[in-house]
C-alpha cells in the first residue's frame, strides 16, 4: 500500500528525491553534505530550496545534475527525474539527460559563459550536443530563444561575445540556453543573487512567465525569503544538510513551525517605512559636508586617442550630522563605492569640497591628511579578502594605532577590550583570520576600524557577503556601537531593506548623481523620483505584503 | 586595435634603443678593445695599430662611434666584420637559416608535446601519468642542455649508431632527408627543457580553466567531455600560453647557442662565440641587435595573436 502510494507520487512529480545522503570527504566539518533528504517537485510548479551557506542546497542541485565533484559521492537514496532513475545511471545516460530533460542556470552570469564563443554558438551548442536539427534550424531556434528571453535585436545578439553584455543580459542568455530543448525541469542556483535589484525583479518575472507559459517545473535555490515570497509554490528549508521544514509557500512563510525557519524569517530585513529613533548622542552640528563632489575615471592613453572616460561621481552634495547614519543606496555602477573611496581619500576627487569637521579635506595632500586619517575609518565588504591571512588578529588590530603613535601595550589592552565589545572572546587576539567564520571576521573588521576611535565610519556593503541571520547580528552591533560612541556613519549598500534597518536618512544614487535624499519613510512610502519608485517596487517579497495591505484598506 | 598596435610598436622601438646603448657601452667596457689581439703579434708596430685605429674610426669618442654605428644601422648598413671585411648582415645571413631551423623545429616539438602532457596532466590529475610528468619535468629542468646533448650523442650516435653526432648535413649529400636526420637529435635535446616548462604552465592553465563556471555550464548543457575539452578548455587555456611562447623565445635562442656548440651546428651560436673570441665587435653588435629585434618581434606577434583570438581585446 505504502509502496504504491510512493510509486504514484514518483510518477506525478517531475523530480523526486528520496532519502538522499551525500558523503563529504573525511576531515571536513561534517560527514554528510546532505543527509537523508526527501522532497518532490510537482509538475508545473516552482519549488524553492532555501538555506544559508553550507546548508547543502547547491550539492543537492549538483547531485540531480550528475555534476558532483569526484571527491563527493552519493551513499544512499534515490532521485527520479521525469521517471528516470539518476542515482547509479551511467555517465552517458546522465549526459543525455543534461540540457534535454533537466537544465541548470548558475549564480554568476559573468563567469558562466565562455568568453571566446559568441552567444549564438553557445546556444546552438546545446542542440548540437543532443543531435537536434540542422545547422539552419538550430540557428533559427537560437534566434527564437533570444527573442523569448526578451533580449533586444536577436540577430545582433547572436553574434555578440559575452563581454559586451550586462549581467542581466548574460543571465537571459543562460536562460535561453537552458530552455533550448524545453526541459522538463529547470534548476536555478541563486540565479539572481549577483544581480541588481531591478534586474533581479526582471529575471524573476521572466523565469515565472516562462515557467507558466511552458508548464515547466522549476527548482529554485535561494537564500532570500523575499525571492521565495515572490515566486515559490512550495518551499524546502535546509539547514546543515538536513531538510528541516517543507510545505506550500503560503504555509511556510506565514506559519513556520521549525525554529530555524522562524529564525530565518525573523532575520530577513523588511522595509520598516518607519524612521529610526534619533540617537541620544546625535548632535546638531555637522560633521561632514560634501559640496559638488565629482570624479571621472580615465583609462587608456591620451597619446593615441583611445582614452575611455567614465564619469563615476557627478556633482554630489550632502550633509551628515554627528551621530547619525546616512545610507547611500544604488545599483552597480551608480558610483556609490567610488563616492566612499573619495570620502576616505583613497582616491582624489576631480572637483568639489569635502568639509570634515569644518575643514576641507578634498584638496589636502596626503602628508597633511594623514593625522586626520584615524578619524575616518572604513569597514570593507569582503570579510575574507580584507584581513591579511598571515597576520594574527592582534597584529591586524594594533598595527594601525601603533603606526599613529599609540604605545603597543595600550593598543593591546584596547584591542582585547574591543574584541570583547564586538562579541568575540579575548582569545581571538592571538589567532589567525582563517580560524573565524564570515560573520566573526566582519566583527574583527569593525573592531579594527574602531581601534582608531573614529568619528566617521564608512561601511561599504559591510553586510552584503553575509547570511541573513549573521547580517541581522552585524547590523545590531553597528547600531549599538553608534549609540555608545556617537560615531557618524555612512552606510553604502545595494540593498534597500538593509538600508531601511540602520539609516536615519538615505541618499539614492543613479549614474553618479544623488537622485533622491530623505528619511526612510519618504524613500520607501512616498518616493519622489521615478528611479526610487522603481527600486522600491523591485524589492523582492515586499510587494505581496503592501498589496495585501492595500487590499485590506479597500 | 590600431592604437594598441601603435602603442606596442613605439614601446618596442624604445626598447631596441636601450638595448643598443647598453650593448655598445658594455662591449666597449671590456678591457683591451678590439685591437688587443694584435698587441701580441710581433709583426705589428705601434704605427700599424694607430693606422688601423684611424681606419676603423676607433680613435673617435665613444658616443660618436655609437651615433655613427646607430645611424648606419637604421639605414641598413650594419657595418663590416673586422676579421674579413664581409658585411655583417651577410655574415649573419649565412648562419641564420641553420639557427632558425634548429629553433623552429625544437619549438614545434616543445609546444606540441608540452601542450599534450600539460592537458593530460590536468585532466588526469594525480594519476601515475601526472606524477611521471612532474618528475620528468623536474629532471629536465635541473640538468643542463649540454649534458643531454653529450648523453644523446653517446647513446644514439656512438652506441646505437642511429643518428649523426654533429653537423647539419653530410658533405656531398644535401638532401632534405639527410638534413632532417641531422636535425633530430639537436632539436630534441634543445626542446627537452622547454617541454618541461611548457607542460607545467599548460597544466596550471588547464586546471584554472577547468574550475571555471563556464565549464560547468558546458557540462550542464550535456556536452561530451571531449567536446568540453576541445571547445571550451583548450582555447581558453592556450590564451596565456601564447604570451608565454613569446617570452620563452630568448631562452630558446640561448639554448640554441649551447646546443649548436655541442653538435657543431653551423648557426649563430657558434658565430657569436667565434666573433667574441676575435673581438669582432661589429658582428657581435650585429648579432645582439638581431636577437633583440627577433625577441621584440616575437613578443609583438604573440600580443597581436592574443588580441586577434580574444574578442575582449579585439573588439574593445
Amino acid at each position: 500500500m505504502a509502496a504504491s502510494i510512493q510509486a504514484s507520487a514518483v510518477e506525478k512529480a517531475a523530480l523526486s528525491v528520496r532519502g538522499l545522503t551525500v558523503d563529504l570527504p573525511e576531515g571536513m566539518e561534517r560527514a554528510h553534505a546532505v543527509e537523508n533528504i526527501s522532497f518532490d517537485l510537482k509538475r508545473g510548479q516552482i519549488l524553492c530550496i532555501i538555506g544559508e551557506s553550507g546548508s547543502g542546497k547547491s550539492v543537492t542541485a549538483n547531485t540531480i545534475m550528475g555534476l558532483l565533484p569526484k571527491l563527493i559521492s552519493v551513499s544512499s537514496g534515490a532521485i527520479h527525474l521525469d521517471g528516470a532513475a539518476i542515482i547509479g545511471a551511467s555517465p552517458q545516460v546522465l549526459r543525455g539527460l543534461r540540457g534535454r530533460v533537466v537544465s541548470m542556470i548558475f549564480q554568476d552570469p559573468l563567469s558562466a559563459l565562455n568568453p571566446l564563443m559568441t552567444v549564438g554558438e553557445q546556444i546552438t551548442e546545446v542542440l548540437t550536443a543532443h543531435g537536434v536539427g540542422t545547422k539552419a534550424s538550430r540557428r533559427s531556434r537560437a534566434l527564437e530563444l533570444l527573442t523569448e528571453v526578451g533580449l533586444p535585436d536577436p540577430e545582433l545578439m547572436y553574434h555578440q561575445y559575452p563581454f559586451r553584455l550586462s549581467g542581466g543580459q548574460r543571465q537571459r542568455v543562460m536562460i535561453a540556453m537552458a530552455l533550448a530543448l524545453e526541459p522538463t525541469v529547470l534548476i536555478a542556483d541563486e540565479p539572481t543573487t549577483a544581480l541588481d535589484v531591478t534586474t533581479q525583479a526582471q529575471i524573476l518575472k521572466l523565469i515565472r512567465d516562462i515557467q507558466r507559459r511552458k508548464g515547466m517545473s522549476v527548482m529554485f535555490i535561494t537564500h532570500d525569503f523575499g525571492v521565495v515570497a515572490e515566486i515559490a509554490d512550495s518551499v524546502v528549508v535546509m539547514e546543515k544538510g538536513r531538510v528541516v521544514e517543507q510545505g506550500s509557500a503560503e504555509q511556510v512563510l506565514k506559519s513556520p513551525t521549525h525554529p530555524y525557519t522562524q529564525r530565518l524569517i525573523a532575520a530577513v530585513p523588511h522595509l520598516t517605512g518607519k524612521d529610526r529613533a534619533p540617537q541620544e548622542k546625535a548632535g546638531k552640528e555637522t560633521i561632514l559636508k560634501v559640496e559638488g563632489l565629482a570624479k571621472t575615471y580615465r583609462s587608456g592613453s591620451t597619446l593615441f586617442g583611445s582614452q575611455r572616460v567614465v564619469p563615476a561621481v557627478k556633482d554630489v552634495s550632502f550633509e551628515l550630522a554627528a551621530g547619525r547614519t546616512l545610507g547611500i543606496v544604488g545599483e552597480s555602477g551608480s558610483g556609490k563605492s567610488s563616492l566612499g573611496r573619495l570620502l576616505i581619500k583613497l582616491q582624489d576627487s576631480d572637483a568639489g569640497r569635502i568639509h570634515f569637521d569644518g575643514r576641507d579635506i578634498a584638496k589636502l595632500p596626503e602628508s597633511e591628511f594623514r593625522p586626520l586619517r584615524p578619524q575616518i575609518q572604513m569597514i570593507f565588504q569582503d570579510p575574507f579578502a580584507s584581513l591579511n591571512p598571515r597576520s594574527t588578529i592582534g597584529q591586524i588590530l594594533t598595527v594601525g594605532p601603533v603606526a599613529h603613535g599609540m604605545p603597543y601595550h595600550q593598543a593591546r589592552e584596547e584591542a582585547r577590550a574591543l574584541l570583547a565589545h564586538v562579541g568575540l572572546d579575548a582569545g581571538a587576539f592571538g589567532r589567525y583570520p582563517h580560524e573565524f567564520s564570515g560573520g566573526q571576521r566582519q566583527r574583527i573588521g569593525i573592531a579594527r576600524a574602531l581601534m582608531f576611535k573614529p568619528r566617521l565610519l564608512i561601511a561599504d556593503e559591510a553586510v552584503s557577503a553575509l547570511d541573513v541571520s549573521i547580517q541581522a547580528q552585524i547590523l545590531k552591533l553597528l547600531d549599538q556601537i553608534q549609540r555608545e560612541t556617537g560615531v557618524s556613519m555612512i552606510f553604502i549598500t545595494h540593498d534597500l531593506r538593509v538600508a531601511s534597518q540602520i539609516c536615519d536618512e538615505i541618499a539614492v544614487m543613479q549614474r553618479g548623481r544623488i537622485v533622491e535624499h530623505g528619511p526612510p519613510s519618504q524613500i520607501f512610502l512616498d518616493p519622489q523620483s521615478a528611479y526610487t519608485r522603481e527600486l522600491v517596487a523591485a524589492i523582492p517579497g515586499e510587494r505581496p505584503r503592501s498589496a495585501r495591505a492595500a487590499a485590506a484598506n479597500d | 586595435m590600431r592604437g594598441f598596435l601603435l602603442n606596442r610598436l613605439s614601446q618596442s622601438l624604445v626598447l631596441l634603443l636601450i638595448v643598443s646603448v647598453i650593448g655598445f657601452v658594455v662591449l666597449n667596457l671590456i678591457p683591451g678593445g678590439p685591437l688587443a689581439q694584435f698587441g701580441l703579434d710581433p709583426s705589428m708596430t705601434q704605427d700599424d695599430l694607430n693606422r688601423l685605429k684611424e681606419q676603423l674610426g676607433l680613435n673617435r669618442p665613444l658616443w660618436l662611434q655609437y651615433l655613427d654605428w646607430a645611424w648606419r644601422l637604421v639605414q641598413g648598413d650594419w657595418g663590416h666584420s673586422f676579421r674579413d671585411g664581409t658585411p655583417v648582415l651577410d655574415v649573419i645571413g649565412r648562419h641564420l637559416v641553420a639557427t632558425l631551423l634548429l629553433m623552429g623545429s625544437s619549438t614545434v616539438i616543445a609546444i606540441a608535446i608540452g601542450t599534450w602532457i600539460g592537458i593530460r596532466g590536468a585532466t588526469h590529475r594525480y594519476s601515475v601519468f601526472d606524477y611521471l610528468a612532474t618528475v620528468g619535468a623536474m629532471v629536465a629542468l635541473s640538468i643542463p642542455t649540454f649534458w643531454f646533448g653529450l648523453v644523446g650523442i653517446y647513446v644514439f650516435s656512438l652506441r646505437l649508431g642511429w643518428l649523426p653526432a654533429g653537423n647539419m648535413y653530410t658533405i656531398g649529400d644535401g638532401s632534405v632527408l639527410n638534413h632532417i636526420h641531422h636535425l633530430i637529435l639537436p632539436s630534441i635535446v634543445l626542446a627537452l627543457v622547454h617541454v618541461a616548462i611548457w607542460s607545467r604552465y599548460m597544466r596550471t592553465a588547464t586546471l584554472d580553466v577547468i574550475s571555471q563556471d563556464f565549464v560547468k555550464t558546458a557540462r550542464a548543457k550535456g556536452l561530451s567531455e571531449r567536446r568540453i575539452l576541445m571547445k571550451h578548455v583548450v582555447g581558453n587555456a592556450l590564451l596565456p600560453m601564447i604570451t608565454l611562447a613569446g617570452m620563452q623565445l630568448p631562452s630558446v635562442l640561448t639554448g640554441a647557442l649551447v646546443t649548436e656548440t655541442v653538435f657543431t651546428w653551423p648557426g649563430m651560436g657558434r658565430l657569436f662565440l667565434d666573433s667574441l673570441g676575435y673581438s669582432d665587435y661589429p658582428v657581435v653588435m650585429g648579432l645582439l641587435m638581431f636577437s633583440a629585434i627577433l625577441v621584440v618581434l616575437c613578443n609583438l606577434i604573440a600580443d597581436i595573436v592574443v588580441a586577434i583570438i580574444d574578442p575582449r581585446i579585439r573588439l574593445s
